[in-house]
């Protein structure tokens, strides 16, 4: 059985309403988190994003000037300064799948829908912590896997092509920044 | 602690993507415990969260006089791209909150007002009593809700002032198949 040292952890809230800012603050106090960093619009928490370099970011979607979705596009730019790669759970009142399709489209890890429980969000950091998955780029999308389960037997319009038995040789990504130094 | 350096990722190419992968940043958080561990971090934070409660009835008041005021400001002045915004954050919050707070039938009612201002193809033709019969019956479950019969009263209100909504949203969006298929879409969230 594995527990999470969540005083190791860093992590970044961005909810607009201060009550949820509150009862976040307190879940993962109570978990054990030392740093819980806070921000109340998407703005302001890509400036603490830069700034913090957090472990965990938790963003509401509904919020003023630009959104949770707009954050989590404005992170996960694979050419950024920042860290890319940082588990965003997106914790809202959307309630509908096209939702957390959208935001699974937009790179988040995670979607917890509202009312929001202990039980939740723990699951959820815990899964972010202990599972990570790959991160896939293509020319429409910057994130980590939208795949949960493999299916080989998937054909539908967005099936990746070239895998394995398809590989096309392309220089990486990681030879293209080392080609442009 | 997050961020990996460069060489420890590692990208393969495909045709027509790439997978990146690199060792778990997170993975010195983890700790493995003997299974009779008794740490509860889950319960501790229901136990702290139980601790807020005693200000949950001031903090559903002050959302429910935002919802309340965004209203007025449209009532008096019209209907603008901002205040239809902060009209639905307001109600939008409360959908959130309300259960988390102790009132899941104004969260109810709050979802059906997001859905009426979301899926309304023009909001200035919504008729007034849709918006003023949720905002109302919100105001009602929260500033009276030791005298209403409780939970199953305040149910009752949610379930039929939804169908009165969902009515109205299905007759409007009568030709718009995309908003229709949205409106009778299940909810991810198990019904309270």
């Amino acid at each position: 059985m594995f527990r999470i040292d969540f005083n190791k952890l860093r992590f970044l809230v961005c909810d607009d309403n201060p009550h949820m800012r509150r009862i976040l603050r307190t879940l993962l106090h109570s978990f054990g988190a030392r740093e819980v960093y806070e921000a109340e619009d998407g703005a302001t928490a890509l400036e603490m994003y830069s700034h913090y370099v957090p472990d965990i970011v938790i963003t509401d979607w509904a919020m003023p000037i630009f959104d949770g979705l707009e954050l989590a596009q404005m992170i996960r730019q694979p050419e950024s300064k920042g860290n890319p790669y940082a588990p965003i759970i997106m914790l809202t009142g959307h309630s509908e799948k096209r939702r957390v399709t959208i935001a699974r489209d937009a790179g988040v890890t995670e979607f917890l829908a509202k009312p929001i429980s202990a039980k939740g969000l723990y699951q959820r950091i815990l899964n972010v912590v202990a599972n990570p998955r790959p991160f896939i780029k293509t020319k429409t999308y910057f994130g980590p896997d939208r795949r949960r389960n493999t299916n080989s037997a998937y054909m539908g319009p967005e099936r990746r092509v070239g895998e394995k038995h398809e590989v096309l040789q392309q220089p990486s990504l990681l030879d293209k920044a080392r080609s442009s130094i | 602690m997050a961020k990996n350096s460069a060489r420890d990722i590692e990208v393969t190419a495909f045709a027509t993507h790439h997978v990146i992968t690199q060792p778990n940043p997170l993975r010195k958080v983890l700790r493995r415990v003997e299974e009779k561990d008794m740490d509860d971090p889950v319960g501790r934070a229901e136990q702290a969260l139980a601790g807020l409660s005693g200000e949950f009835k001031d903090w559903m008041t002050t959302e429910v006089n935002r919802l309340s005021a965004a209203y007025v400001v449209i009532r008096n002045d019209g209907f603008t791209k901002d205040r239809r915004d902060e009209l639905f954050r307001a109600a939008h919050d409360i959908k959130g909150d309300a259960a988390t707070f102790g009132y899941p039938a104004a969260a109810g009612i709050a979802e059906s007002l997001c859905r009426v201002i979301e899926h309304a193809p023009d909001i200035e033709k919504v008729p007034a009593e849709l918006f003023t019969h949720h905002i109302n019956a919100i105001l009602a479950i929260v500033h009276e809700n030791t005298k209403l019969d409780s939970i199953s009263v305040s149910a009752e209100l949610s379930r039929r002032l939804r169908k009165v909504a969902d009515d109205y949203l299905t007759h409007v969006n009568r030709d718009r198949p995309e908003h229709l298929e949205m409106i009778l879409a299940p909810s991810i969230v198990p019904t309270q």
